[in-house]
């Protein structure tokens, strides 16, 4: 077991906190919430530099234009991006993270060539259709159905927390081709979001913005052309996008969470009660404390499923430990916080000097859906219990 | 880096094991509760294995290995339950004569412990104290001691003092006296570790037999998920216990003591909740015994107390991590 990083591990974190510290300065200033045009144009933009200079597509393979570097790289350039406060992938998250990954490893050679380079420059946003309201842990039962007529395929139903929709150009589909088998009767398809037919209608989160919407579909012609693998096989392939959510997929998350813990011992060190501050109060140290062994632990945890990874390409014990643990920790880290705020908690904007207060706030309500997206914590503790320690299956 | 195990390490997880399953099955370590605690010809056995004498350096008639691999081992000792001051007497050898070679049996404590509670006062032959000043020896013989029984743990026999420490005498500076302090609390969280993956096995394949409304309970999403907390939990300790192993041996790669407390707090965190959870997990069973739930839940609460509890660590994290 070695932690030390290589000479070139060193050289590249380097390099790149270098550039950042020259790039980071120069960026507009970030656009407001609902602004949607504008933050499609910062994200793309921020993705568009980090093209220009190299980073795009750290993790995607030199062949389709990615860096192709290697896990400790990746590990390093998620550490420092997130340390250095630089953008957010924001818009740019289904087509960098999934929808890319997912081209790459199951579309033909025109839809590779097609949409892999886009995406890289920050000109494709992608939105993942997948969830629907009768169908979202239990994704197979989706029910947004498609018929062939001739060259294309006719798309008609609804899907719903469609992240960035509003501002997507292609959506990844997963529409019902075969009502009569639940699993094989799937099929993934590339829409473009602009088919006549097609109805967006934002959803207002709890945080008051509208990151989702709901999607709907009525009789919206697809052309077959645009389906990736074969009709019936995209529940395989919806397992090949889920995939890549493991490795490095919740790395900056945690690199984020590290984070929040130094503010929340800053946020602590500012309130003050009965004439000292939050920080002198052993309680909250120990309690503050335990979180950041945990997530030293975890950080560890990530080393050693980086270099499973890298030897057999299979992380170790894989993305749902890290979820479940990452997502609960970060909730009580904010849980501290309202409690410590007290009513200074009542306001979503920093309260006189308690500087980071709001943001505090705010994370508390967004971190509620840590727990939800991406797989809720109920159906990961299904996964571990089933997968992993190999418990009987309920059905 | 490459926080992966190498083959020998591999090697020598997989020797610990088979040793510990052929030479401390669970009835040879329930025994030694009527010896007080140890036993020993299986003691030094454990001393021919290297236990002891892992770390010290080969050309003092040591094994040459590092603080990595002894909290591999450690894991290993851990997980069969093997009892006895397993990392006093580790740290005592090359300090003690005989430690090493499983002669001597070496227990230890903390100058300022109030609680003046000393494990295995009938078997062990030295105490070793710590304290800012260094390190210090004295026979276990000369302590003024009171009888304390019943024991939380039957493998882990307690008394009293009954007087102050005596001085004792040095065998180790402060500076590397710190170090041993820090180096024991990271086997000690390698034993902890073990535990909680023992406890998550022991759990698990109980919950694949036992039936009940006609099926197995594991089947039951209520105890799933309960069992997937305790591979969370040992999971994430895993990798903090590793990497405090790795950064005691090679400080460059990180500050000891944060690494160390990150790897202790969470390990005593798996081992105690995961323990609870299994005795939870075999029902009326778990209360009894004779099933091995409670051993592993009493000494996890024996060793989560050792070289600082959580309470300690949580607060000298804060101390290390934000001043
Ligand atoms: C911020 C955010 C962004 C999202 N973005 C997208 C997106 O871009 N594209 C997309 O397709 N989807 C997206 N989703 C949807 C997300 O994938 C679903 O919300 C999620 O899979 C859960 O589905 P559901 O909301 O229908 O809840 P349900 O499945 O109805 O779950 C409700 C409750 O029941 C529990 N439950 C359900 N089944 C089981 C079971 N078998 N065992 C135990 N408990 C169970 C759940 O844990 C939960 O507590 C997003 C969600 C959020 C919160």
């Amino acid at each position: 077991m070695d932690l030390r990083y290589s000479e070139s591990d060193l050289a590249f974190r380097a390099e790149l906190r270098s550039w950042l510290a020259d790039v980071l300065p120069t960026l507009p200033p970030k656009p407001a919430p609902d602004d949607w045009p504008a933050r499609r144009d910062w994200d793309t933009g921020w993705q568009r530099q980090l093209f220009e200079a190299g980073y795009a597509g750290i993790n995607w393979p030199k062949e389709y234009g990615g860096r192709g570097a290697t896990l400790t790289e990746q590990l390093i350039y998620l550490e420092e991006t997130t340390r250095a406060g630089a953008p957010y992938i924001g818009v740019n998250f289904v087509g960098m993270l999934h929808a890319g990954p997912t081209v790459m490893a199951e579309a033909s050679e025109e839809q590779k060539a097609f949409h892999l380079p886009r995406i890289l420059r920050g000109e494709e946003v992608w939105c993942q259709g997948f969830s629907e309201p009768g169908a979202g842990s239990d994704l197979a039962s989706l029910s947004c159905k498609a018929f062939r007529d001739g060259d294309h395929y006719v798309v008609t139903g609804q899907k719903i927390w469609t992240s960035f929709a509003q501002v997507a150009d292609w959506c990844e589909l997963l529409v019902r081709t075969d009502a009569s088998s639940k699993h094989k009767g799937i099929t993934w398809l590339i829409c473009p979001m602009d088919l006549p037919g097609i109805e967006i209608r934002p959803l207002r989160t709890i945080v008051g913005s509208s990151e989702f919407s709901e999607v709907f579909f009525d009789e919206v012609r697809v052309p077959v052309s645009q389906r990736v693998g074969d009709e019936n096989d995209g529940w395989r392939i919806a397992m090949v996008t889920f995939s890549f959510e493991r490795g490095t997929g919740f790395i900056s998350d945690l690199v984020e969470t590290d984070k929040m813990i130094s503010e929340l011992v800053e946020l602590a060190k500012r309130v003050t009660r009965k004439g000292a501050t939050a920080w002198d109060d052993v309680a909250l140290r120990r309690e503050i404390g335990q979180m950041q062994a945990q997530m030293d632990a975890l950080w560890a945890m990530t080393k050693r499923n980086l270099a499973q990874a890298e030897r057999n390409g299979v992380p170790g014990v894989g993305g749902s430990v890290v979820k479940l643990y990452y997502s609960e920790l970060f909730q009580r880290l904010t849980d501290v916080a309202m409690r410590l705020l007290e009513r200074a908690s009542l306001s979503r904007d920093d309260v006189g000097q308690l500087v980071g207060s709001g943001s505090f706030v705010e994370e508390r309500l967004r971190s509620t859906s840590f727990t939800i997206a991406a797989g809720t914590s109920q159906i990961q503790r299904n996964i571990v219990a089933e997968r992993i320690l190999g418990l009987p299956k309920d059905r | 880096m490459d926080f992966e195990l190498t083959d020998d390490q591999i090697a020598l997880q997989e020797g610990l094991r088979s040793f510990c399953s052929g030479r401390f099955p669970i009835e040879v370590v329930r025994a030694v509760e009527a010896t007080g605690g140890i036993d020993r010809d299986r003691w030094r056995e454990l001393a021919d294995m290297g236990t002891f004498a892992l770390r010290l350096a080969e050309d003092a008639g040591g094994v040459g290995l590092g603080t990595a691999d002894a909290v591999l081992a450690f894991e290993e000792l851990g997980r069969a339950l093997v009892p006895g001051p397993l990392v006093w007497t580790h740290l005592a050898a090359g300090l003690v004569d005989g430690a090493a070679t499983g002669e001597v049996v070496v227990t230890g404590i903390e100058r300022d412990d109030a609680s003046g509670v000393i494990e295995f006062p009938a078997t062990a032959d030295v105490l070793l104290i710590l304290d800012t000043d260094g390190a210090w020896r004295v026979d276990v013989a000369d302590l003024a001691l009171a009888p304390l029984d019943p024991p939380l743990d039957p493998l882990t026999p307690v008394a009293r003092l009954t007087a102050p420490l005596p001085q004792g005498a040095k065998v180790l500076d402060a500076g590397p006296a710190a170090e041993l302090r820090l180096t024991g609390a990271a086997l000690t969280a390698g034993q902890l570790l073990g535990i909680s993956t023992a406890t998550t096995d022991l759990a698990v394949a109980f919950a694949k037999e036992r039936v009940q409304f006609d099926r197995p309970i594991g089947q039951f999403q209520a105890l799933k998920h309960l069992m997937a907390d305790m591979l969370t939990r040992s999971e994430v300790a895993r990798g903090a216990v590793y990497a405090a192993g790795v950064t005691v041996d090679d400080p460059e790669v990180g500050p000891v003591a944060r690494a160390v407390a990150a790897a202790k707090l969470t390990a005593g965190e798996a081992a105690v909740e995961n323990t609870k959870t299994c005795v939870q997990v075999h029902g009326g069973m778990g209360y009894t015994w004779e099933v091995d739930a409670h051993l592993q839940l009493k000494r996890a609460y024996v060793l989560d107390a050792a070289f600082g509890g959580r309470e300690h660590w949580a607060e000298a994290m804060a101390d290390l991590a934000f001043t």
